[in-house]
C-alpha cells in the first residue's frame, strides 16, 4: 500500500465518521472566532436553543473592524457605529457563551491569524476553522485548517465538527534556495502567477521542497495563508524542527511530559516518501525574482524586471478579456515596466505579513531613509498587540517613524478596509495584503501585492524597485 | 432552509471571469449583524454609479445603465450565468445571502471557488457547473432571446433550455438529499453526537494538550 500525504494523516486522525454518501464528519480542534462572520452564527444557535458543543476549543477576538488609532478608547473608540455594534456583538456573544475573548484592549488581541499561533492556540496536528478563507495560514504548523462560512461557524460551534468531502492532494515543490531579498510572499506569489487563482481548486496543498524548508515559521505562513488565492481552502507544511522551535514555550501550548508526548506524535506529520499526489507542481526557487501584482487577480503578477502584459499576446479570449478589463481599472498601459507604476500609498500589514519577521525585514529596508514625498501615506499595522510590544522592544517603530511612516494599532486595517483606513479612487498602493480585487482597499482602488520588504523600497522610492538594488 | 427540487426562472448573463466575493457584495455591507437585506446591495460597485453605504436607500442611487441587473430584460432574473472561477476571494457568506436576497435560486457555471459553491448549498442556493462549451453555447441564446429561462430539476441532476436540449450536471448526494429536503444540517449532525463523544472520548486520551487549555 501506497504511502500517506499529511493531508491524509490529518485527515484520518480528524475522520469521525465516514458516511455512505460520499461526505464524512471531521472534528474540529480549534475554533477561532471574529466579529464579521460570526453574528449570524451565535444568533442561529440561539434561535435553535442550541448550546456550544466545546467551548475551550473557541478563541475569539475583534480584527477586520477595529480601528487603527486612538485604541486607549477601547470599543468606544470606534467610529463608525455599524462597525461599533459588530464588535460589541461579538462582546456580548462571547460573555453569553463563556468563550475566551481577546478584547479590543487586550495586548492579545490582533488579527486571528497571526494571534492563533503566536499563543500556541494553533499547534501541529490540530484541525482549525475559522469563518475566514485565510485560515489556512494555520496549515503552515502541519495543521488541517479550512476557512469556512458562517452557516459552517454555527455548525462548528453546535458539533465541534464538519460536513467535508475528502479533498485531492497536491504537492508544490519549491526546490534550491531563494536569493537574498525574495521572501515567502514572493514565492506564493510566483506559484499563483504559474498555477493560477483557480489552480488548487478542490485540491489540498501541501507546499514542500528545499526553499521551503529553508523558510522561518512566518515565511511559511505567508505561503499557507495564500493559498486560497490559489484556489485551495487548505494549504499545509510539513512539521519539522523550525515548527517545533516555534512552538515551545506558548501559553497555549502543551507542557512537561505533555510536551514530549506532543512532538513524538507531531514527528510523524509528514508525508511518507512513497506517498503519491494527484499532482504536483515544481518551481525552481532560485528563479524567483520579487513579485509585484498588476491587475486585479492575485494571479496577474510579474517579477520586479518584467512589464505589464498586452492583452494583444494572450491566446486565450476570457483571459484577454480579463487582461483588458484588469489595465483598464488599474489604469495602466501594455508593456509599461513594473519600476514605473507611481505610487499614492503603502500598506504594510495584514495576516499575510504583519509579523514581527516582516516587520523586520520591512524596517531594514526603511533605516536611514525617508519616504518618498511622492507618496501620501505609508503606514505599518503590526498583526497583534503582542508584535507591536516585540517591534517596540527592537526599536523597529523608531525607524519607521523616523523614515516617515506611521505606526499604527493592530488590526486588519487596509487589507479589505473595512475600517477608516482606505485608498481613495484611483489611487495606487504597494501592499503586503493578498487581494488585489476590485475595490478591495476602498472604492476604485488599486492594490499591488507585494513582500515587506519590497512595499518597504517602494515607500522609500516612490515607484516599484527591486529591493535587492538598496540593500545590497 | 428553503428547499429546492425543481426551478424555471429567466437568465441574466454575468460575463466576467473570477467574479470574486469582494465584487459580489462589497465590505462595507458585512458589517450587518443580520443574515438578510444584502439583495439590494448585490454587486453594488458595479451596479451603482456611487459609493454604497450600509443602511442606505439604495431606491434613490444612480445606476450603472450597462450593469446587466439594471438592464429590464433581466430584472426578475432568478439564474445567474457565469464565467469561470465564480465566487473566488472571501469565506463570506454574504455573498450567497445577497444573491439568494436578490432573487437568484441557481447559478450555472463553468467552476467555482470551493468555499463559495460550499456556502451556496447553506443558503438554498444551486451553484451547478456545466462544461465551459455549454456555458458559451448558453451564453449565446440568452444573448439571443429576450425572456430566455432555463428549467432546472435537481432531482434528475439536469437543466433544460427553451428548445428542449437538456445537460447533466453533477453534485454530491448529501448537498443534493439537503438541499432536496431543506434540511438543517446541524440536526443532521446531531444525530450522530454518540460518535462525535466517542471520537472526542479517544482523542482526549491520545492528545489531551488540545483539551481544556487557554491559561
Ligand atoms: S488581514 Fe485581511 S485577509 Fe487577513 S483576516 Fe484580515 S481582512 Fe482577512
Amino acid at each position: 500500500m501506497a504511502g500517506k500525504t499529511l493531508y491524509d494523516k490529518l485527515w484520518d486522525d480528524h475522520l469521525v465518521k465516514q458516511r455512505d454518501d460520499g461526505s464524512a464528519l471531521i472534528y474540529i480542534d480549534r475554533q477561532l472566532l471574529h466579529e464579521v462572520t460570526s453574528p449570524q452564527a451565535f444568533e442561529g444557535l440561539r434561535l435553535a436553543g442550541r448550546k456550544p458543543w466545546r467551548i475551550d476549543a473557541n478563541i475569539a477576538t475583534p480584527d477586520h473592524n477595529v480601528p487603527t488609532t486612538d485604541r486607549d478608547r477601547g470599543v468606544e473608540g470606534i467610529v463608525d457605529p455599524v462597525s461599533r455594534i459588530q464588535v460589541e456583538t461579538l462582546d456580548k456573544n462571547c460573555d453569553e457563551f463563556g468563550i475566551l475573548e481577546f478584547k479590543i484592549k487586550d495586548q492579545r488581541q490582533g488579527i486571528v491569524h497571526v494571534i492563533g499561533p503566536e499563543q500556541g492556540a494553533t499547534l501541529p496536528g490540530m484541525s482549525i476553522v475559522c469563518g475566514d478563507s485565510h485560515t489556512s495560514t494555520h496549515g503552515a504548523f502541519g495543521c488541517l485548517a479550512h476557512g469556512i462560512g458562517t452557516s459552517e461557524v454555527e455548525h462548528v460551534l453546535a458539533t465541534q465538527c464538519l460536513v467535508q468531502q475528502k479533498m485531492k492532494n497536491m504537492l508544490v515543490k519549491v526546490n534550491g534556495k531563494l536569493d537574498p531579498g525574495v521572501t515567502g510572499k514572493d514565492v506564493v506569489l510566483a506559484i499563483i502567477g504559474k498555477i493560477g487563482t483557480a489552480g488548487g481548486t478542490g485540491y489540498a496543498i501541501e507546499f514542500g521542497g528545499e526553499a521551503i524548508q529553508g523558510l522561518s515559521m512566518e515565511g511559511r505562513m505567508t505561503i499557507c495563508n495564500m493559498s486560497i488565492e490559489a484556489g485551495a481552502r487548505v494549504g499545509m507544511v510539513a512539521v519539522d524542527d523550525t515548527t517545533i522551535d516555534y512552538v515551545r514555550n506558548r501559553p497555549f501550548g502543551p507542557k512537561g511530559d505533555q510536551w514530549d508526548a506532543a512532538v513524538n506524535y507531531w514527528r510523524t506529520l509528514h508525508s511518507d516518501s512513497d506517498a503519491t499526489f494527484d499532482k504536483v507542481v515544481e518551481l525552481d526557487g532560485s528563479e524567483i525574482q520579487p513579485q509585484v501584482s498588476w491587475g486585479t487577480s492575485p494571479e496577474m503578477v510579474v517579477g520586479i524586471d518584467g512589464r505589464v502584459p498586452d492583452p494583444e499576446q494572450e491566446a486565450d479570449p476570457i483571459k484577454r478579456e480579463g487582461i483588458v478589463r484588469a489595465l483598464k481599472y488599474m489604469g495602466l498601459q501594455p508593456n509599461m515596466a513594473i519600476t514605473d507604476i507611481k505610487l499614492d500609498r503603502v500598506f504594510i500589514g495584514s495576516c499575510t505579513n504583519s509579523r514581527i519577521e516582516d516587520l523586520r525585514e520591512a524596517a531594514a529596508v526603511v533605516k536611514g531613509r525617508k519616504v518618498s514625498p511622492i507618496l501620501k501615506q505609508a503606514m505599518v499595522v503590526p498583526g497583534s498587540g503582542l508584535v507591536k510590544a516585540q517591534a517596540e522592544q527592537e526599536g523597529l517603530d523608531k525607524i519607521f517613524i523616523e523614515a516617515g511612516l506611521e505606526w499604527r494599532d493592530p488590526g486588519c486595517s487596509m487589507c479589505l478596509a473595512m475600517n477608516a483606513d482606505k485608498l481613495g479612487q484611483g489611487e495606487h498602493c504597494a501592499s503586503t495584503s493578498n487581494r488585489n480585487f476590485e475595490g478591495r482597499q476602498g472604492f476604485g482602488g488599486r492594490t499591488h501585492l507585494v513582500s515587506p520588504a519590497m512595499a518597504a523600497a517602494a515607500a522609500v522610492t516612490g515607484h516599484f524597485v527591486d529591493v535587492r538594488e538598496l540593500t545590497n | 432552509m428553503r428547499a429546492l427540487k425543481q426551478h424555471q426562472g429567466v437568465v441574466a448573463p454575468m460575463d466576467r471571469s473570477n467574479v470574486d466575493t469582494d465584487m459580489i457584495i462589497p465590505k462595507q455591507f458585512l458589517k450587518s449583524i443580520k443574515r438578510t437585506g444584502f439583495g439590494p446591495n448585490l454587486f453594488d460597485e458595479l451596479r451603482y454609479m456611487d459609493e454604497g453605504k450600509p443602511d442606505q436607500d439604495c431606491s434613490t442611487r444612480p445606476i450603472n445603465p450597462d450593469f446587466v441587473l439594471n438592464q429590464d430584460r433581466y430584472k426578475n432574473a432568478s439564474v445567474l450565468l457565469a464565467r469561470r472561477n465564480f465566487g473566488c476571494g472571501s469565506s463570506r457568506e454574504h455573498a450567497p445571502w445577497a444573491l439568494e436576497d436578490f432573487g437568484f435560486r441557481v447559478i450555472v457555471a463553468p467552476s467555482f471557488a470551493d468555499i463559495f459553491y460550499n456556502n451556496c448549498f447553506k443558503n438554498g442556493l444551486l451553484p451547478i457547473v456545466l462544461p465551459e462549451d455549454v456555458v458559451g453555447q448558453l451564453f449565446r441564446e440568452v444573448e439571443q432571446s429576450e425572456g430566455y429561462q432555463l428549467a432546472v430539476d435537481l432531482e434528475a441532476r439536469t437543466v433544460t433550455t427553451p428548445s428542449g436540449e437538456t445537460f447533466t450536471f453533477e453534485v454530491d448526494d448529501f448537498r443534493r438529499h439537503c438541499l432536496l429536503n431543506g434540511l438543517d444540517d446541524i440536526g443532521v449532525t446531531l444525530e450522530d453526537a454518540e460518535v462525535i463523544r466517542s471520537y472526542e472520548e479517544s482523542r482526549r486520551r491520545t492528545a489531551p494538550w488540545l483539551f481544556g487549555a487557554g491559561s
